[in-house]
């Protein structure tokens, strides 16, 4: 009998302890699909440009791993269109800076590898709701005539909230804009249909789909030429130079295949997921689910507890065994506020304690009413001691 | 063992048989992962999954840690301190980062009013060495590309003559991919330090095969590449020296991982896998170079007794001790490869293959098409056994008393 993840269900019974994991948006445990097709490559070698034999077949697996990721934005891109990288953030910056456009164009809420990718970008204001604000992109798109690229991602890392690219994209054409749209936290929760989301270039990561760390794609769906990062040996038709991440390709492409065939699950995430909220509501009156109005991806929860810094709450709720985070991973280690909520309009001191909750496939029921209790917990000792001070 | 990886094979044995896969000698493009350095990563494919940069619970927090011992495996293997290694995704980015980082910083950040805008290396680099000055001269750099000498070796002097006060970065290459040589890295970088240069070496091929030390050559960025030295692909490294400080512009901005040179998620088990493959061959270096170059010899020994015209490309002295290139003077390369499927060997660098050309490197050291287009690269790695070189030794006079009589000749 096997114990890896495939049986093992829920983290539960992991090596940690009593756990619950919560941080599926950060990073998800690897498929064990995506693990048996990285077996296989582990055992061979080759470089994927050597001419002889064990290159060859090296070539084939990359070649049918295109396909996969290419099948996996809905049959409107060609398997040349996919280009391996290293991850999103570098996905990210050869689409930004490749593009070579003279103007950027990022929404607010980006993530910051797209937000700092060029130095000059502009940038694209959202509503209350976190939703990219159409009139405002008209009008920078429409005062300026330089070519321009626009990016804005199809779901939010830290809110979940789902912008309305097919009509970003629309504005975009009606000005002869590129759209770039980072589908990195999308990908694996909801369809993509990259004819639907008419982008001339989309962001993928594996690790955020049950694939390896350190491979990414970039897909571009039309005859873009793009100017490469790194140069070198021509390796993905010169657009990005390095011996391909054979193991790593393979095994994105494995959980790629996995994550469209179970797209299903996440009817039962969200309403794992609605039930995480409504029992947070139940408990407190004061809390704020950001977002909770618009579209969002079905497994991401910012929860706000009025007064506690997320901090604390992490703090907390790692005693307590469950992961969760204050905010995206890459910027967890720095101490400040989160660009997304600030640029939502969230009152300062409510973003200050907001945290995110993200669910994935092998959450349970167990996990949800391990958090809650943990959640309520905290808030009614938080409340109990406030309380306090306000009697003295 | 996790489970999930059960069916690894962990074993290395690869003897000949007819339906096998060719015994491996293309060690410079890529080596077989060592069982070890798989087994100390797949756990952080699996129970230790997490974000490495989310601090906030025990799955980021043990990844963060795998990451930093990892950081300091690979200092150790070139002397350097843990918080100088930036890990990248492999060699070519390293290398672009190195190159380019290097010119980017110093067009914004001119010191007193000095321009430096040159850039110096060899015409027997990499070709992402090459592309990246490349990238810098359609900027507005000056590229120098200097000829080496017939030993494959830069020439110190014309080095010297070709430094210039507007020269910011020298970048040559510590062994060669394809011809195997070993660069005078001490003279380099002392030359380069007199004239306030800096001195950025690709040590792809190079790193856990022959002693460096960052400090006592005086190298300021040196490429770390991991599939070269039987760890993962997709992963790779750049030492960027401390002091005095060396300051680049990142390729790839965004999370401010790595002290802000090299943004994203760091791929936890790739850099384990690095750390581990690094400090495996730092500790074995002595043992495996002897027992490579006593295999080198005997190939050497058992061609050249059958084919005296046998020619070795590059320094015969100065040279990695599994690397070799040679030259079968009126056979071509590409049929001989092709006569000889029961060994993996190419006739140059991997990522050039695909393209059948004579190799820019040996027209650089003086050999002529023909010779060039005569030439194969013969790698031996970790894994070659005596057997598997005698074996090759025979494959090869074979394939080439035959492709003799048949009267091949190199196009």
């Amino acid at each position: 009998m096997s114990t890896g993840i495939a049986a093992g269900g829920s983290m539960r019974r992991r090596s940690i302890g009593a756990e619950t994991y919560l941080d599926w948006n950060a990073t998800t445990p690897l498929r064990p699909e995506a693990a048996a097709a990285m077996s296989a490559i582990f055992a061979g070698c080759g470089n994927p440009s050597s001419v002889h034999r064990r290159g060859r077949a090296a070539r084939q697996t990359i070649e049918r791993a295109r396909e996969t990721v290419a099948a996996m934005l809905g049959g409107s891109v060609e398997p040349s269109g996919i280009i391996f990288v290293s991850g999103g953030t570098e996905a990210n910056h050869l689409a930004l800076l490749g593009a070579g456009r003279e103007r950027t164009l990022v929404s607010a809420v980006e993530h910051h590898s797209v937000l700092d990718a060029v130095a000059n970008a502009e940038v694209i204001p959202v509503d209350g709701g976190g939703v990219v604000l159409l009139d405002a992109l008209d009008r920078l798109l429409a005062r300026d005539a330089r070519p321009a690229l626009v990016s804005a991602m199809l779901a939010n890392n830290e809110t979940g909230i789902i912008q309305p690219v097919a009509e970003i994209a629309a504005l975009a054409r009606k000005y002869g804009a590129l759209f770039h749209c980072d589908a990195v936290q999308a990908a694996g929760k909801i369809a993509l249909d990259a004819a639907g989301m008419g982008a001339d270039l989309i962001t993928l990561s594996a690790h955020k789909l049950g694939g390896p760390p350190g491979i990414g794609a970039l897909a571009v769906t039309g005859q873009l030429a793009l100017t490469p990062l790194f140069r070198g040996g021509g390796q993905e038709r010169g657009r990005r130079a390095g011996t391909e991440n054979l193991p790593g390709i393979a095994g994105f492409a494995a959980a790629a295949a996995v994550a469209v065939e179970s797209l299903p699950d996440y009817d039962r995430i969200r309403m794992l997921r609605d039930t995480l909220e409504a029992g947070v509501a139940a408990a407190a009156s004061d809390a704020v689910v950001i977002g909770a109005a618009v579209p969002r991806l079905p497994n991401t929860s910012a929860i706000a507890m009025p007064g506690v810094a997320a901090e604390t709450q992490v703090i907390a709720f790692d005693l307590e065994g469950v992961m969760v985070s204050a905010g995206a991973a890459c910027s967890a280690g720095k101490v400040g506020p989160s660009h997304v909520l600030a640029a939502m309009g969230v009152d300062p001191n409510l973003a200050a304690s907001t945290i995110r909750v993200s669910l994935g496939w092998n959450s349970s029921e167990a996990d949800v009413a391990h958090f809650l209790e943990a959640w309520t917990t905290l808030y009614h000792r938080r409340r109990g001691y406030l309380g306090g001070m306000r009697a003295a | 063992m996790t489970q999930v990886f059960a069916h690894v094979p962990l074993s290395t044995a690869s003897r000949p048989t007819a339906n096998a896969l060719p015994i491996y000698l293309d060690n410079q493009a890529s080596t077989r992962i060592d069982p070890r350095v798989l087994e100390a990563m797949l756990p952080y494919f699996t129970e230790q999954f997490g974000n490495p940069h989310s601090t906030s619970h025990p799955y980021g927090r043990i990844a963060a840690e795998a990451i930093e011992q990892a950081r300091g495996e690979i200092a150790a293997v070139i002397r350097a301190d843990p918080r100088e290694i930036i890990f990248t995704s492999g060699a070519t980015e390293s290398n672009n980062l190195a190159i380019k980082g290097a010119a980017h910083f110093a067009r914004a950040h001119p010191q007193r009013g000095q321009r430096r805008d040159h850039v110096i290396t060899l015409q027997t680099e990499h070709k992402c060495v090459l592309e990246s000055c490349k990238s810098l001269a359609e900027e507005g750099f000056e590229v120098t590309y200097l000829p080496v000498e017939p030993s494959g070796l830069v020439s110190l002097s014309s080095l010297a003559e070709a430094l210039s006060e507007r020269t910011l970065l020298v970048s040559v290459m510590a062994a060669h991919n394809e011809i195997g040589v070993i660069q005078p890295l001490a003279e380099i970088a002392a030359l380069c330090r007199s004239r306030g240069v800096l001195f950025h070496t690709d040590a792809a091929q190079a790193v856990g095969k022959i002693p460096l030390d960052v400090e006592a050559m005086g190298i300021d960025l040196l490429s770390i590449s991991s599939h070269k030295v039987y760890g993962p692909k997709g992963i790779g490294a750049l030492y960027v020296r401390r002091r005095p400080r060396v300051r680049l512009t990142p390729l790839i901005d965004g999370g401010g991982q790595e002290r802000g040179l090299r943004s994203g998620t760091l791929p936890t088990p790739l850099c384990v896998g690095l750390g581990r493959a690094a400090a495996i061959a730092g500790a074995e270096m002595a043992g495996e170079a002897e027992r490579l170059l006593q295999l080198r010899t005997r190939l050497l020994k058992n061609l050249t007794r059958r084919f005296p015209e046998l020619r070795l490309n590059g320094d015969a002295d100065r040279r990695l001790p599994g690397s070799v290139n040679l030259s079968f003077p009126g056979v071509s390369a590409q049929q001989l490869i092709e006569a000889a499927p029961s060994i993996a060997i190419s006739t140059g660098s991997a990522c050039t293959s695909a393209v059948i050309e004579p190799s820019y490197v040996l027209r650089a050291m003086g050999l002529s098409d023909a010779l060039a287009n005569a030439s194969i690269r013969i790698g031996l790695g970790r894994f070659t056994t005596a057997a598997e070189v005698d074996f090759a030794a025979d494959v090869l006079t074979d394939a080439v008393s035959r492709l003799k009589g048949q009267g091949s000749t190199p196009t």
